[in-house]
This record gives C-alpha cells, sequence and structure tokens, in this order.
C-alpha cells in the first residue's frame, strides 16, 4: 500500500542521500519524491509517497528516518487530515479535427491545453490522484506519448 | 585567539578530553600531525589503519569513553571503515577524523581522494564533511555529543587540509543543541507501570539483556531488578559481563551457541523482558517459533530496533539505567517463581555446557577455563570471530561489565587484537588477552609492531587447529566434510613474535598450558602463544541457522 509522509530536513548537502542510501540499503520503495525550501531556508520540505506492504514495514520506514540526525521531524499522512496535489504535463496525439473532443475531456476534468501542434498537444492538470487517474483515463483515446509528473506534494489541513 | 584548523582540531580533543588518537599519518593530515607533534594528546601509530580504528573501538569498549582515531584521505579513509562498521552495528561511540583533499579539488578526482562521507554514510551514525573552518570546533562538539549519546555509534569527520591550514577563531560552544536531534531519555512511566503489573502477573519470567545495559551503564540496576525477582536471567553476546556469571540466576548466553537451559527458557517462557537488546537472528533462530507463551516487553533506547523482528507486548524507550532504576521502585507485587527455577534448575543438570576433555591433547575450552584460573575472572578479553570467540563467549565466566570485548554485530576477523591493544591502552593496570584463532590473528597480525614499539603488553592466545574453524564446522555438518579453503598454511607463530621483539610460546602438551599462561601473565611483554588444539572441535550446542532454538545439536553423548 501507498502511504503520504511529509519530512522536515536540514537544507543541506547531502540530505537526500542520506535518506534514499536509507531506502536503498533497508530495501524500502519510494513511488514519488519532492523536495523543496520551506519558507525558513534552512529546513527543506519533502513529501514522499512510500510503498509499505503492512503497518510493521511503515513504523519502520519512519522510525529508520527519524532516526537520521538531519532529519526535523516525519509526518505520516496515511489517517491525518491533509490536501494532496500532484501537477502532470502530458503529451498527446492531437490534430486540429480532436479539438471539440479534447476540449470536452478537458473541460469536464479541469485540465487545459499548454499547447497545441500539429500532431501533438501538451496538458497540464494539477490535482488530486483520482482527479488525474481520471483525465489519464480520458486522454487514452488520443494516445498518450510522453507522461511527466511532479510527485505528489502534500500539506495536512490542522 | 586565532590558530588553523589543525590547531583548533587538536584543541577541541582535548576540550573533549581525549587522552589518546589511534591513527597513521599521510598527504592530507600532514598539518594535524605537525600540531601532534608537541601536543599533550597521546598518539599511537598502528601499522595498518584497521588497527587504528578497532584499537579505537577497544579502548571505547573497555573504558566507555569515545575512542578516537585518524586516517588520511583515500585509502587511509577507506582503510578505516571495517572499523568504523564493527563500531556501528555494536553500538560503540567512536570519532573517527580523517582527511581530504583541499577543498576546491574534491570532487576532481585528485590524488588519494574518496568520497569518505558518501563510503561511510550507511555505516555511521552521522558524518561531516567540514566545508568552513570556522564550523569547525562546533563540528567536533557535535560529532562527540552524537558519538556518545542515545544509540552511542561511530561519527566521521572529514577534513579538507586547505581547511586545516586556514585560521579561525577558536570558539568552544559550552552547549549542544541539535533541533533535529533529541534522544529519549527516561521511559514513559505509564508504560514501566505497565510493564511492572505485566511481571507480576507472570509465572515464568524470563530477562533477557544485551549490550544496551553495558553502554548504559545499568548493570548494578539489572542485577537489584533479576534478585528482586528472583528471575532467571540469559543475555546476548554484546550482553556478556552485563550480570555475574557465576551468579545463580545465570543462565549465560543465549541463541546459536547458547547455553541449552538459556534457549529451552526462552521457548517456555511466558514473559521475556528484554533490556538493551535487538532480537538479533543469532539470538532468536526462526523467528515464527521464538518465545512462543511469552509476553515481550521491550526496553531499548532505539525505537527502530523495537517491533523490528519480534512483535512487542509493551515497548518502552529510553535509557536502560533510569527505567530500570523506575521499574525497581514500581514492582510491588514479586511474582512466585521457585517451580519456574526448578524446571531451569532441571535443565541445568540434564544439559549443562559440556566438552569432552582428554588428557593426550589441548582442548581448546580448556584453554579458556585454564585463562580464566590464572586470571580469576578479572582480566579483559578481547576474540576474534569464530569458534575462538564462542569458546571464550561460553567458557570464561564474566562477572562484571567492559571485561568482555567481542565483534558482535558485524562478526569482524582480525577484530580481536587491536581491540585489545586499545582496552590496554585505555586500562593499562588490566591483563589483558585475546583469544585468537590462527586465521583470524593474521588479519590484523602487523599490529605485533604496535604493541611491541608503544610497550602495549597485550597477551595473545592462539587457538591453532590449523583451520578456519567455524566455517570449517559449518562444512563438517552442512557441507559433506567439503573443507573448501578452509585449511591454513601458517608461519611459525614463535618466530614470528620474536621478530617483532615480542615473546613466543608454543604449546603442544595439555600439561604445559597453565604454565603457559602464567608465563604470560607475568612476562613484561606482549606474549603470544601457539596453542596447538584438538583440529577438529566444534562449538556446540549449536542451533543450526534458521532452525528454532529448542533445535540444537547437543554435539556430545
Amino acid at each position: 500500500m501507498r502511504h503520504t509522509i511529509s519530512v522536515l530536513v536540514e537544507n543541506k548537502f547531502g540530505v537526500l542521500a542520506r535518506i534514499s542510501g536509507l531506502f536503498s540499503a533497508r530495501g524500502y520503495n519510494i513511488a514519488s519524491l519532492a523536495v523543496s525550501e520551506t519558507l525558513d531556508p534552512t529546513i527543506s520540505y519533502l513529501t514522499m509517497v512510500v510503498e509499505a506492504e503492512d503497518e510493521k514495514i511503515l513504523e519502520q520506514i519512519k522510525k529508520q528516518l527519524n532516526k537520521l540526525i538531519d532529519i526535523i521531524s516525519v509526518t505520516d499522512f496515511t489517517k491525518k487530515g491533509h490536501v494532496e496535489r500532484e501537477l502532470i504535463l502530458a503529451k498527446i496525439g492531437y490534430s486540429s479535427k480532436d479539438k471539440t473532443r479534447l476540449d470536452s475531456v478537458l473541460n469536464k476534468i479541469g485540465a487545459k491545453a499548454v499547447q497545441r501542434g500539429s500532431d501533438t498537444a501538451i496538458i497540464e492538470m494539477m490535482g488530486d490522484q483520482d482527479e488525474i487517474k481520471a483525465l489519464l483515463e480520458g486522454l487514452k483515446q488520443f494516445g498518450i506519448k510522453e507522461l511527466v509528473r511532479s510527485g505528489r506534494i502534500a500539506i495536512s489541513k490542522e | 585567539m586565532k590558530m588553523n584548523g589543525a590547531k583548533i582540531l587538536i584543541e577541541a580533543l582535548k576540550k573533549e578530553g581525549v587522552e589518546v588518537i589511534f591513527g597513521y599519518p599521510g598527504g592530507q593530515v600532514l598539518p594535524i600531525f605537525d600540531v601532534l607533534y608537541d601536543a599533550d594528546i597521546k598518539f599511537i601509530l598502528t601499522r595498518h589503519e584497521q588497527g587504528a580504528a578497532h584499537a579505537a573501538d577497544g579502548y571505547s569498549r573497555a573504558t566507555g569513553k569515545v575512542g578516537v582515531c585518524l586516517a588520511t584521505s583515500g585509502p587511509g579513509a577507506t582503510n578505516l571503515t571495517t572499523g568504523i562498521a564493527n563500531a556501528y552495528m555494536d553500538s560503540i561511540p567512536m570519532v573517527a577524523i580523517t582527511g581530504q583533499v583541499k577543498s576546491f579539488l574534491i570532487g576532481n578526482d585528485a590524488f588519494q581522494e574518496a568520497d569518505i562521507t558518501g563510503v561511510t554514510r550507511s555505516i555511521t551514525k552521522h558524518n561531516y564533511l567540514v566545508k568552513d573552518v570556522k564550523e569547525l570546533a562546533k563540528t567536533i562538539r557535535e560529532a562527540f555529543y552524537i558519538a556518545a549519546s542515545g544509540r552511542p555509534g561511530p561519527v566521521l569527520i572529514d577534513i579538507p587540509s586547505d581547511i586545516q591550514q586556514q585560521e579561525a577563531e577558536f570558539i568552544w560552544p559550552e552547549e549542544v543543541d541539535i533541533r533535529s536531534y533529541k534522544p529519549t531519555s527516561f521511559g514513559h512511566p505509564g508504560q514501566i507501570k505497565k510493564a511492572a503489573r505485566l511481571i507480576s502477573a507472570s509465572k515464568k519470567p524470563l530477562i533477557y539483556a544485551g549490550g544496551g545495559i553495558i553502554t548504559s551503564g545499568a548493570h548494578h540496576e539489572l542485577k537489584k531488578l533479576t534478585e528482586k525477582l528472583n528471575a532467571p536471567i540469559t543475555w546476548t553476546l554484546m550482553g556478556i559481563g552485563c550480570f555475574p556469571a557465576t551468579h545463580k540466576l545465570s543462565l549465560g548466553m543465549l541463541g546459536m551457541h547458547g547455553t541449552a537451559y538459556a534457549n529451552h527458557a526462552i521457548m517456555e517462557a511466558d514473559l521475556i523482558l528484554a533490556v538493551g537488546a535487538r532480537f538479533d537472528d543469532r539470538v532468536t533462530g526462526r523467528l515464527d517459533k521464538f518465545a512462543p507463551y511469552a509476553k515481550v516487553i521491550h526496553i531499548d533506547i532505539d525505537p527502530t530496533s523495537i517491533s523490528k523482528n519480534v512483535r512487542v507486548d509493551i515497548p518502552i524507550v529510553g535509557d536502560a539505567k533510569n527505567i530500570l532504576g523506575q521499574l525497581i521502585e514500581d514492582m510491588d507485587k514479586i511474582p512466585d517463581t521457585s517451580e519456574w527455577l526448578k524446571t531451569i534448575e532441571g535443565w541445568k543438570k540434564k544439559c549443562p555446557l559440556k566438552y569432552h576433555d582428554k588428557k593426550d591433547i589441548i582442548k581448546p575450552q580448556y584453554v579458556v577455563e585454564q585463562i580464566y584460573e590464572a586470571t580469576k575472572g578479572k582480566a579483559i578479553i578481547t576474540t576474534e570471530v569464530g569458534q575462538n570467540q564462542m569458546w571464550a563467549a561460553q567458557w570464561y565466566k564474566y562477572d562484571y561489565p567492559r571485561t568482555f570485548i567481542s565483534s558482535g554485530g558485524l562478526g569482524t576477523m582480525g577484530f580481536g587484537f587491536p581491540a585489545a591493544m586499545g582496552a590496554k591502552v585505555g586500562l593499562p593496570d588490566k591483563t589483558v588477552f585475546d583469544i585468537a584463532g590462527d586465521g583470524s590473528i593474521q588479519m590484523n597480525i602487523q599490529e605485533l609492531g604496535t604493541c611491541v614499539a608503544n610497550k602495549i603488553n597485550v597477551k595473545v592466545a592462539i587457538l591453532n587447529n590449523g583451520y578456519l574453524g567455524m566455517v570449517r564446522q559449518w562444512q563438517e555438518l552442512f557441507y559433506k566434510k567439503r573443507y573448501a579453503y578452509t585449511t591454513m598454511t601458517n608461519p611459525d607463530f614463535v618466530k614470528l613474535a620474536e621478530s617483532y621483539g615480542a615473546v613466543g610460546i608454543r604449546v603442544t602438551k595439555r600439561e604445559d598450558v597453565p604454565k603457559a599462561i602464567e608465563k604470560a601473565i607475568s612476562t613484561d611483554n606482549v606474549v603470544l602463544i601457539d596453542f596447538k588444539v584438538e583440529e577438529e572441535e566444534n562449538v556446540f550446542p549449536m542451533v543450526p541457522a534458521g532452525e528454532a532454538l529448542n533445535r540444537m545439536i547437543e554435539g556430545l553423548a
């Protein structure tokens, strides 16, 4: 099962290597990872989506992360009110005769085309996992040639 | 006062109370060695950086202080890594200092460059690459604090040589405050009360203690609690010395080569109080068959150790000394253990630790027993890894903490001799014996040079069976006696010792064992005794890897 967790870390060189090293050394999987500076430039905020077969592994992941000296705090969003978003860019097959069909898909889901070329279009959408899934489903008919995802970011509601 | 980075380092080490550094010079630590030349810190020049790391580790295990080793960049640093990994697995506080190529050359594949912070990331508790001389003093302060606090471990500080040469004010931070590192010391009072109730309700309690007792200095509390509960106690390899082995409640070591009665007790207990131990696979055997009837209370300073292998009913995170102290106070109703102790007495009678002694050959177990007799149990024993280690664990009775020094987690052959050297430097008045095998002693035999040059008069007892004995034992038992590459062609150890200026003694007859040991102890020099022992002697009992603890091979009729 996938779990979204956020991690506050010291904004120092090598911290990301410590985290990725921990995951590879202990055989944990990272499904996605997004990192950026916070308002306090000495702290970075990571949102990670991790794969954990069971509660025991998830617990270990959280504890092992906490054990790293440069990690300030770990928050597990599994049972916590939070908002998640991910940005995607999708390149699809497109010609002008597809315009109406594409617009109807985009309008329904709230995505937009950032570029329409002679044989491809680039679609952008920001949303939660269900919305992204719905969009990708809708875009299938055009043929998705390339897909880039930012990785999830999440913030707690409290 | 302004001073260069090298001087700042040495001043900082003095502030930390460092008395001795084990190490080896090289191109990128020349500024540091220039300061060491007339600093009042003792420097022990080892013959290999691995020896320096193990010596710092052994020093730490014997004294409880933070051990310090120093090496140059590149190969100097990478040679430390086995020693660092060893200290990491056994939670030994150590600070390793390495020189690095000049900061502007880092990443350039410069001569003797290695990304040592990258290399050691997963074998250190933390590490630093110092890029600004103004950060150096603070970094050293933090490194010592991190190494020694919480669950201890090695910390590496990599210092580029230009940083060693640059000048800054020496400002020593009195306090350490790391916002991202706050180890828990006191256990949760509610959890401790719950634990006390669970113990009160048990009929067959068993205490299972580990190295955490020794790290925490909790042996007095452990003894008090054990006696108050009148409960049997067993311990891990790392826990040896945490409780007197000669005490009537002692079951000795458990696990793969533990006593049969300790393993039976685990399998029958209805409550296990685990303190400062981590349910390692060498202890638990087959996990799903481990302690089937027991509720488990687990006290450990490291939250990651709890419920990692064995499901725990009451976890208590914190320092063992504090928690045991509180638990003793909270225990008002003491369980009646008389029946349980009778059962255990029965096992002790039925399946004692034993070996088949012979008149015409030297048994390795006999040598260990004789070392115990000669030193009256007061020596510091270090071991290599393999059969020698298990016999040293089984046949010497350790009544005091920090008297058994052995590579537990990593299982590093070549550890015992340099560790003995470090222990002897830390406690020069103690008799220090390295119980070795003929294979493992050769992994760091070069440290004979260090010992002789610095008059570090350790004693080495080689249990020489001409084999890599433990591997041979597994080959005998599980690979149809196909002894693939486990026979050793050895040097003449007596001549070897003599060529270094040490004393060598060869013992081939059983009756000569005691007097050889006496002579080693009374000789004011480094002494190496080559005991020619039974070649195909095995370590028993033995739980085959992956079997349940009560599936022991006893070995003897």
